[in-house]
Order: C-alpha cells, then structure tokens, then sequence
C-alpha cells in the first residue's frame, strides 16, 4: 500500500520563488485545491500519457513553431495555471488602467507633447526612440484608439505580487495559443472545467472583430477587415490564419494589396475590393516601403498614405513602439497619474536609467547582482542575468552601457513565481510570467480573461520566451459562476409545452416488417437444405 | 475570394486528384508487370515515366519508379510530394478551408513517410486513395458552394480528366501489352458501374467509350471536362467572347467534343495521340484560368529605384 501512496505529486516542494500552488509549509494554495486533488488520483504513468496525447493533437492540428526548419508542437504543460477571482479583480483594472495610460501617452506623443512641455517626459527620450516615426505624427485614428490590441507582461515577485514587466502595443503575439491552449485542455480535463468555473477566452475573436468595426473610418457602414500577414513563413502564421479565421475575415499578404489613389484595395478574382481596416501583424519597418525599408516586400506601397488620408486605418497604429520603450516603462507610474489623476494599480519592477549618472554608477557596481536589457529588445535577446553571467559577458555588458547608456536598463533580479510543471523527472516548480491580452474598442478596454502563461522548461531558468526554449499553459482565471445564471431572457428559450415532439422517420422495411421479412427469407434458405437432405 | 487563395484551393484540387491517381496508375502499373510473363521491365518503366512526364532514361528500374512517382518526397511527381504540396497550399489558404479538411491533410502529410515505407506497395496506394477520399468527403461535408468550391471543382475535375488521358496512355506503353480493359476499368473503380450501365462483358470498345465520353460516370473524360466548363460559367457567369475564362471553355469543349463526336474505333487507332490532345486541351485551359483569376491584369509592382 506503500507505494499505491505516490502520486504525481510526491516529491513536489517549492523553491524560493512565490509558488504559486503550494505555500512554504506544503499546504495546497486555495485556487489549486480542486486541481490538486485531480491530480492526485492519477498515476504518473496516466500524467505523461495525457501530456503525450496533448502534444498529439498539437501537431495534427498544426499548432507548431518552426524550430530549425522542423515543425514541432508548441510546448503546451499539462498542468494549468489558475488564478483566483480575486487576484484578477487586481489584474484586470490594472491592465485596463495601464492601456488608458498608454493611449493617452501615444495621443499625446504624436500630438501637441504636452507631457513635454510639463516636464513629465525629458523630450529627447522620444525623439531618441528608434521607434519614434515623425511620419505619422498628426494622423488623427477614426475613433482615437491606437492601442487596439495589447500584451501587458505580467510577473509575480518573491512576496506575491503582481508587477508589470513590460508593456507590448506594437503586434503583441501569443493569443492564439491562449484559445487553443484551452481547446486541447478543456478535451483533456472536461470535468475539472465543469467543476472550477473557469472564465471563458473563446469572446476574444468576437471582441477583436467588434473593436475593428469600430475603428473604420468615418462614414463606412459595414467595413471590409483584413489580416495582414507577413506570409506562410512567419513564425506566428498559426496565429494570423487562426484569427482570420475566426473572425471571418480575409487574411492577405502585402502583395494581395494595391494602392489606387489614396485607397487601399485587396486583389480578388472578382476585381479589387476596398480594405477599410488593416489588423497589421506586419511590423512598423516593413508596412510601407514608401516611407520605410524601400527593400521590404511584406507591406503595401502607399499604405501610410491613405491611412494619413483617414481611408484605412491601421491596426495597431504606426509608431506605438515608443510607448513599449523600455526607458518610457519606468516613467509609466508617472505618466498613470499625470494623464489619469489616478494612482497605478499595478506597480513596476524597479528599474535604473543608465542615462542618470548616479544610478550608473550604482548599476556599474552591482552589475553581477542584477539584470540588464536593451530597451528596445523582445523576445528576450541580449537581455543579461548577471548572477548567472560569465565574468567576460559581465564585462562586454559594461562596455555595451557605457558605450550607449540609453540603449539598456538595469533591474533587480526577481524570482519569477513558480507553478508546477510537469518535467522528465515529474512534477516540479518552474519560473511562470503572464501577458493578458486587452482589447480597446475605444469606449472600453477589456481584458481576456486568463492570457498567455509562459513557462521556463529548464529547472531555475527565469527567462520564459518559447524562442528561448519556454512553453506555455493554460490559464485559467476563476469566479466564472455568477455569468452562468438562468438565462435572463425568456424568448430565447425553446417551448416544449403543448407541441408534440415529432417521430424520426425510418425505412419502413427496416423495423416494421423487418422482423416478419426476415423470419420469411431465413426460412427460405433454410427450406432447400430440408429438401436436399433425403436425396 | 483572393486570388492568391483562390489559386491555393485550385492546386489542392489538383494535387490531392493527382495523388489519388498517381496511386491508382502506380497500382495497375505494378499488377501488369506481375501479370505479363514476357514484359521488358525497364523498357516499361521508362515508358510509364514519360507518360508522366519525368525525366529519365531507356532503362529504369522498378525501384527508381516507384520512388519518382511513388515515395520520393522531394519530387513534385511524386505522391509524397504531391500530398506534401497539397499541404503546403492548405496552410497557405488555412483561415478559408476548413478545420476538418486542413486536419484531414496534415495529418495525411505527417503519416506519409512511415506509410511510404512498407513493404507493400499496394498498402500504400490504398491508404492515399483511402486519404484523398477522407479529404474529398469532408470537403463536400463542410464547404459553402461558392467560390472556394468552384476552385477546388476546377482544379480537381480537370486533374481528373487530365489523369485519367494519362492511364489509357497506359495501353500502349512499350515492352508489354498493357493493362486490359477490365483492369483499368477496375483501377477508375469504373467496373461495376460499366456492368450495370453497358449490361455485357468488357470489350474494348465499350469499355474505352465508358471512360471516355460516359456523361453519367464522374471518372469518365467528357464528364469531368464538362465539369469545369460548367464550373468556370458558376465563377464567371455572363461570359463575355473572347474572355480568358471563354478561352479556356472553348479549349475544353473542342477536346470533349472530338472525343465525343468522333468513332470510337477511330479513336481506338491512335490512342497515345487522342489522349495526348485532352492533356494539352487541360494545360491551355489551365494557364488560361492562372491569367484570368490569379493574375490580375492591373498588378502594381513597388520598385526600387536605382540612383
């Protein structure tokens, strides 16, 4: 009976990070109680057999990332992420709060600048932002959003809580994972999801479509949207195709795109048709060659154009990348209260500006207890941890800081939290960070509930990106109950009361005379046998 | 419908079709070898991949056909290469064909390799018959009929007609006597349905009238050839003369109607030939339907300029 007793579980004990499901005494967290126990009833043969059948439908379904060449499935962990109603009733106002901020910032950026003038925003931290275009300054968005769809990365300290990493308003990714993360779980854990409540994500797609529709140019009825992909080769085409196609709506490449006379049209085997909204996964560089790259083939000569015209609007706006600046996040605390009069729900990481020559220098002594990153970096390149680095990439990020101070900033090295994750060697805590996903439709912001948890596969690794080797989860957010009450309205109701349900219709043969027939022909096989036998 | 995706949808038609009747054609290619006692192999072999329009030469061995059209998957004559292709052109036109067909086809894909490795050829040829039909069923199950279905319909029956010219070339490949009647009526899986429709045994002019010109059965030439011209009106409908798309009817139509209005006998005294004319009739309309539908005439092109 002895060894009847280990479950998966058995051996699972916290680090020093936040675990998110187990508390340091090795008590089950609240929100993971029902899961827990779930789990506990398998064996680990049943765990592993599960996560193979999850990668399974992965790669049947073509969720995959290219990896040298080779499709693989993308990493999804078998054991999901929950989050309590209680901590999203922090994360999701703060989300939305750091959205408000960020279009307010970009408003004002490309407008009159008045965080300059008042002395919030030093001007050359703007003008320097590689992402800065002069280009689109004074194009007006038809209904003032320029943020329609963003990534606010999310992580958890040593003491539990939430703080923004980093913001993505340029073309955040990773949503089609959230909704088919779900899919594949929901088949694998059907009665955990009956059981837990979980908050819906499959709205994103309808919410997506709705916040488009409102961003077309005045005076257009029913706008013609489209997905513009950089082609079948991106490494998030998955993505593109999965959101096009649930959204309804065409997914073109830059070559199925021509500008005539300010408009934008697609090219179609009925003649060209008009583009009224462009849901760009194109970066800003290569959406146009006339004022970009000349030599990118990925975008749509004259584009900008007809956006700066109020033809077409782009989605998301050219030139967000200097909100998502990392020098612009440390002074995002500020900007919440300069532009909102509200205080930030969500705090920051502590960061040092290298440009300041006291927090330099202090950086400069401390560097192998901290993290370095370039400030316009994604995906986790070039960023430093410095306990984990070598004496001589200690010394090359020296010289990278003060060769340019406004390229990096300097950080605490934060203990990711950790959640278990199923490993080789079973059940075992791994760093996790979190991207909401929010939806601006420019008369509200909305969070999806859960968003893209990634996870760091290598035992201590606090770097989660999946081109660095990460996975993801399913996260699930709870407190879905009370949207599942007694449907409100009446009329949408079926009435079975008076009507008589109608008979399904058969093949009168088949039962009626069926057992007659049958007697009658296996009687008649049978008759010349009765007959033959004598002779 | 964009015409990128439009041309996508067209050339999974095809290659899917192409897939399925390479297989077929493969299969009657080895059963006559295994049947004919006094077959000059090679000479066979070569002759087959010329039908096919592969490069090769006099002598070739049955290893070397199978892989070119059977198992190789870096040849576009390939089965393997061709089901690859179908593919690559689904997840190109992912968000307007279906999930089911797109599952259907990519795992059809992933299993190609482990399949095409048995022992047993014949297993092989079922299993992608088997596959094609698997797409083709889901395909019907769960696409509007508009115009990413007239596409596929396109691409598709004219792959048909086009393969099937290709498998009565099959009568006359050199070094054997070629498959008999029964045997390619067998691999169009035309037998029973000529038995039920012709009511005698085979003889070979009914049976090349059944595969040629029979308006009922959907593996005959004429039926599938009509197929497309009355798909291409459902794309087009008003036809201007002298459009691209009436060009390529017009193309199609004399191919039907030379088969349909000439002797059968007539027909029987050069096949190779006949044959040949309904795949150039196919070839013509095909990059006539690209010129039209994928090509748009009023194509900008951004060019850099050189200072």
């Amino acid at each position: 009976m002895a060894l009847d007793a280990s479950t998966p579980w058995t051996g699972y004990s916290p680090s020093a990070a936040w675990d998110e499901a187990m508390d340091v005494d090795g008590r089950v967290r609240e929100p993971y109680a029902k899961v827990y126990s779930e789990i506990d009833k398998m064996s680990s043969e049943d765990l592993n057999a599960r996560a193979d059948s999850l990668a399974n439908t992965y790669l049947a379904q073509g969720v995959t990332f290219d990896h040298a060449g080779e499709e693989r499935p993308f990493p999804l962990d078998i054991v999901p992420r929950v989050v309590g109603a209680d901590e999203w009733e922090i994360i999701s106002p703060g989300v939305a709060q750091r959205v408000r901020t960020l279009e307010a910032f970009l408003a004002d950026v490309y407008g009159s600048q008045r965080c300059v003038t008042d002395g919030v925003i030093p001007r050359r931290l703007i003008t320097t932002s590689q992402y800065f275009h002069r280009i689109v300054s004074g194009i007006e968005p038809a209904n003032g959003v320029r943020v329609h769809v963003s990534g606010i990365d999310l992580v958890r300290d040593q003491h539990g809580i939430w703080r923004v990493l980093e913001d993505n308003v340029r073309v955040p990714s990773g949503v089609s994972y959230v909704l088919s993360n779900r899919r594949a779980m929901s088949q694998m854990f059907p009665d955990l999801f009956g059981a837990m409540g979980v908050r819906p994500v499959l709205e994103y797609s309808h919410r997506l479509r709705a916040a488009l529709t409102k961003a077309a140019p005045d005076g257009v009825e029913d706008p013609t949207i489209v997905v513009l992909s950089p082609g079948v080769f991106n490494s998030a085409y998955y993505e593109h195709s999965l959101l096009a196609r649930t959204m309804g709506v065409e997914l073109v490449e830059g070559r199925d795109l021509e500008t005539h006379g300010g408009r934008v049209y697609m090219r179609t085997t009925a003649g060209r048709r008009r583009v009224d909204v462009v849901y760009r996964r194109v970066d800003d560089e290569y959406l146009d060659p006339v004022v970009f790259r000349p030599d990118s083939a990925l975008g749509a000569p004259g584009i900008i154009h007809a956006a700066r015209l109020g033809n077409v609007t782009i989605c998301n706006a050219v030139g967000n990348g200097v909100a998502d600046d990392k020098l612009i996040y440390t002074y995002m605390p500020a900007l919440t209260t300069y532009y909102l009069g509200e205080d930030p729900i969500l705090p920051n990481v502590d960061t040092w500006r290298l440009e300041e020559r006291e927090a330099r220098e202090e950086v400069m002594d401390r560097l192998a207890e901290l993290v370095v990153k370039p400030v316009d970096g994604a995906g986790g390149k070039g960023v430093l941890i410095g306990p984990a680095a070598a004496k001589s990439e200690l010394e090359t990020a020296r010289k990278n800081i003060l060769a340019d101070p406004r390229g990096w900033i300097a950080q605490p090295v934060i203990q990711l939290s950790t959640v278990p994750t199923l490993t080789p060697e079973g059940l075992e805590p791994r760093h996790v960070d979190l991207r909401p996903f929010a939806v601006n439709d420019g008369d509200d912001v909305w969070v999806l509930p859960g968003g893209l948890t990634r996870v760091a596969l290598q035992r201590g690794q606090l770097i989660v990106n999946s081109s660095q080797g990460g996975g993801s989860k399913d996260t699930w957010v709870l407190g879905g109950e009370r949207h599942r009450g007694p449907i409100s309205n009446p009329e949408s109701r079926v009435e079975f009361g008076g009507a008589t349900p109608v008979p399904q219709s058969a093949h009168p043969d088949d039962y009626i005379h069926g057992q007659q027939q049958m007697q009658q022909q296996q009687q008649r096989q049978q008759a010349p046998q009765t007959q033959e036998s004598p002779c | 419908m964009l015409s990128r995706i439009a041309e996508s949808l067209f050339w999974i038609g095809r290659y899917v079709e192409r897939a399925d009747n390479t297989a077929r054609l493969l299969d009657v290619h080895l059963n006559v070898l295994l049947e004919d006692p006094w077959v000059d192999e090679p000479a066979a072999n070569a002759s087959l991949l010329a039908v096919m329009h592969v490069k090769a030469g006099s002598r070739v061995s049955r290893e070397e056909v199978l892989s070119a059209l059977g198992t190789d998957p870096k040849l576009s004559s390939s089965i393997t290469g061709t089901m690859g292709a179908a593919r690559d052109n689904a997840r190109r036109a992912r968000e307007v064909i279906s999930t089911e067909v797109w599952e259907s086809l990519n795992t059809t894909y992933m299993q190609l390799g482990s399949r095409a490795r048995t022992p047993r050829p014949h297993d092989f040829f079922l299993w992608v018959r088997e596959r094609a039909a698997v797409v083709w069923g889901l395909h019907s199950a769960t696409t509007s009929r508009d115009d990413a279905w007239h596409f596929m319909e396109v691409g598709r029956s004219l792959e048909r007609a086009d393969m099937i010219a290709r498998m009565l070339m099959m009568r006359s490949l050199e070094g054997t006597t070629g498959p008999n009647w029964t045997t390619l009526l067998r691999s169009c899986s035309a037998h029973e349905a000529y038995l039920r429709t012709v009511r005698s045994l085979v003889t070979e002019e009914r049976a090349a009238e059944f595969l040629l010109i029979d308006r009922l059965f959907p593996r005959s030439i004429a039926y599938n050839l009509d197929k497309v011209e009355t798909t291409l009106a459902l794309i087009e409908p008003g036809l201007a003369r002298n459009s691209l798309t009436d060009q390529a009817r017009l193309a199609l139509g004399r191919a039907r109607t030379n088969l349909e209005y000439q002797s059968i006998e007539h027909i029987l005294e050069d096949l190779p030939v006949q044959m040949q004319h309904v795949q150039s009739a196919c070839a013509t309309a095909s990059d006539l339907i690209r010129d039209r539908f994928f090509l748009p005439a009023s194509s900008v092109m951004w060019s850099q300029e050189a200072v």
